[in-house]
């Protein structure tokens, strides 16, 4: 590569094999993602919700954390993130395949309901929004022992029109909870556009309302999301208050594997999308800063292949939960 | 032993545990200053601080979806909903969220909170200030349900529903607040949620009730005694969630005629369900039909002091009921 053709700089925040972390991530994530796509046409994974599109947003925004002590909340969409957590490839498709040791739930959850208490990821349910409240009521806690970690809730745009966002929003600004709220406003909730979905272009302007800052963000700069996010974290850290992150993002697969999006978008705008797929734009920024050559890529590649495999052929002789376990945890104890 | 109303007994009991436990947080609407539109958390504040009893903005769900985060990171909150009423709003994070955390989580995670709420009628509320709401709520596996009839119960199933470590939907009646008191030891006590409770032996009838309606049957059954030489015992359940099946069947058993007695109304009301267990289990130690006596199903409790009192169940009307029944 001819070193004079560099345009990119070397980002000041971040070391340089961090942003290899979170490149490895990011390939990751999207390597599980289209494996899981491929079970499913296969007939061997009933249903996919898939973070493909999402994964700069997602990874960035676990990096900017003091993972394993601060707690992320996620949503359906946030495979990335549960990746950059630490969830390993072998859990992630325990919980695919509903096996008995998926440590999400079990096997009693649809896939993508992340939640792992080791990992400080809570569990989700599939009803949107419900999630930022919990966030909140983390954050509180947190708070009134003077810790200073920070809870992050995860969602998509989509979910902003539901009442709890708005709840949400106001008692964590009112309480001053040191919270994050990380919206990936990818333009659709399912079919839907966000034009039909709020009169206004930028989910982060919301923010001005509730008294707290709204920062948005192009989801497909992994640096930048890193940044915002970092800045957003030590201002909840100070004890400074919540702050709404917006992440322009894109899917670009369907909502699921059970979604035909031909219906609602057309194939030139996906097209146009993909540009900026942040596995392809990341790769080569990290190959203008110097950081990634033809050998390290293919190494990279290797390795998250073999993770994959690996995890595929171990899930899949995993065993099934036992129906005996049906009654197990309704309750303490049980 | 100090003699106090109920309404006194959730305070003290509030700030005995609040002593001993400094996970204990307490917040909702009102509940800071005001001390609550009923007093109940009056002085609290005072004693315990901001940090600790807090009052909270005007919003039902995002008071218990914090509550859940909260008791999920380690504190043992114990939110307050102004009226039953207005549960509904936190309908969704009590019943698609509270309940089912830690079973969708494989026991990964749990809500120890208690979700404070004053139910019930007879008190001039109307149709949004007097609802009964246990049997959406008992319902629902992954939560418990309390229903205390007296001062003394409220103080053990208070502090045994704050060291429960799963969600607990605490319903004080309204009505009881001041018109019901009681002995109530100083020292601490738990009584297991689970457990009814006989309030009254008896011999000829069986009337099984929860929550105020306890204290409606005890009057009724005076005056079964002293005026119709009918001899009734009365059964608290005290808590709809769990059930004490096993006390349940044992009074059925014991007299042989059954009247459920409850607030809310009629149809799907809990009444039902208690039927239904002794119908399975035992059928043929009835000697009558198991009778219901319950609101009449109309949206909710009105307002004028007539129709409200046709609405409520009274200690008049229970006492009918259990007379024609034990007349079978
Ligand atoms: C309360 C509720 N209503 C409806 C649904 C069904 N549903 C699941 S995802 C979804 C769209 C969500 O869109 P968005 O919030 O933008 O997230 P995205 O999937 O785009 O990341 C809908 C309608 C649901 N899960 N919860
Ligand atoms: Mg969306």
């Amino acid at each position: 590569m001819a070193r004079a053709a560099v345009k990119t700089k070397m980002p000041k925040t971040i070391a340089p094999d961090v942003l290899e972390d979170m490149f490895y991530h990011i390939v990751l994530a999207r390597a599980l993602d289209d494996r899981m796509w491929i079970l499913n046409r296969q007939g061997r994974a009933p249903v996919v919700y898939s973070s493909n599109g999402h994964e700069a947003a997602q990874v960035a925004s676990a990096f900017a954390l003091d993972r394993g002590r601060d707690w992320v909340v996620p949503y359906y969409r946030d495979l990335a993130l549960v990746v950059a957590m630490g969830m390993t490839p072998r859990e992630i498709f325990l919980h695919l395949l509903a096996r008995r040791d998926d440590p999400n739930s079990g096997g009693r959850q649809m896939p993508a309901h992340w939640g792992l208490k080791r990992l400080n990821i809570l569990t989700s349910g599939s009803v949107v929004t419900t999630q930022m409240l919990h966030a909140a009521g983390l954050a509180l806690a947190a708070k009134r022992r003077e810790e200073d970690t920070v809870a992050v809730a995860y969602f998509g745009e989509g979910s902003t029109s539901q009442g709890e966002f708005h709840e949400a929003m106001n008692i964590a600004a009112v309480w001053k909870l040191p919270v994050i709220y990380f919206n990936e406003n990818n333009g659709y909730a399912i079919s839907v556009p966000q034009r039909k979905q709020m009169a206004v272009a930028d989910v982060a302007a919301r923010a001005e309302g509730y008294g707290m800052p709204g920062v948005v963000v192009d989801g497909n700069d992994p640096v930048k999301v890193y940044e915002v996010m970092a800045a957003a974290v030590a201002r909840a850290r100070r004890g400074e208050g919540p702050t709404l992150v917006e992440a322009k993002t894109y899917r670009f697969v369907p909502h699921s594997s059970d979604d035909d999006d031909t219906a609602y978008r057309s194939r030139e705008e996906v097209a146009e999308h993909k540009k900026s797929d942040p596995v392809i734009t990341f790769e080569t920024t990290l190959r203008e800063l110097g950081l990634l050559d033809d050998a390290k890529v293919a190494d990279i590649r290797a390795r998250v292949k073999a993770q994959v495999d690996d995890a595929t052929r171990f899930a899949e002789k995993a065993p099934d939960p036992d129906p005996e376990t049906l009654l197990k945890h309704v309750y303490y104890g049980d | 032993m100090a003699v106090m109303t109920y309404l006194e007994s959730v305070r003290e009991t509030l700030r005995q545990e609040m002593r001993r436990d400094p996970r204990i947080i307490i917040y909702g609407e009102d509940v800071g200053v005001r001390g609550g539109v009923f007093r109940v958390t009056e002085g609290l504040q005072a004693e315990f601080g901001e940090e600790r009893v807090m009052d909270s903005p005007l919003a039902e769900a995002a008071i218990v979806g914090t509550a859940i985060g909260a008791a999920i990171n380690g504190l043992r909150p114990i939110p307050e909903i102004q009226f039953a009423d207005f549960i509904f709003p936190a309908f969704n994070q009590i019943v698609e969220e509270a309940a089912r955390i830690r079973y969708r989580s494989n026991g990964d995670f749990g809500v120890p909170m208690v979700v404070r709420a004053p139910y019930g009628g007879g008190i001039h509320g109307a149709l949004y200030h007097s609802q009964s709401v246990e049997a959406f709520f008992a319902h629902v596996p992954g939560l418990k349900v309390v229903m205390p009839a007296t001062p003394y119960d409220v103080k053990g199933l208070l502090a045994s529903s704050i060291e429960d470590e799963d969600p607990v939907i605490f319903l004080e009646h309204k009505g009881a607040y001041r018109s019901i008191r009681g002995e109530v030891p100083d020292e601490r006590y738990l009584i297991p949620l689970g457990s009814a409770d006989v309030k009254r032996q008896g011999t000829d009838i069986s009337i099984i009730s929860w929550g105020m309606t306890v204290n409606f049957s005890l009057t009724a059954a005076q005056k079964l005694e002293q005026e119709d030489g009918v001899s009734a015992e009365v059964l608290d359940l005290r808590t709809v969630r769990p059930l004490d099946v096993d006390a349940i069947l044992a009074t059925t058993k014991k007299t042989g005629k059954v009247l459920i007695v409850y607030e809310d109304n009629l149809t799907g009301g809990f009444g039902g369900e208690v039927s239904a267990i002794i119908a399975e289990h035992a059928l043929f130690d009835l000697d009558a039909p198991i009778r219901r006596l319950a609101g009449p199903d109309v949206p909710a409790m009105p307002y004028a002091p007539t129709l409200e009192h046709a609405f409520m169940v009274t200690p008049d009307k229970i006492h009918d009921a259990a007379l024609n029944l034990a007349r079978f």
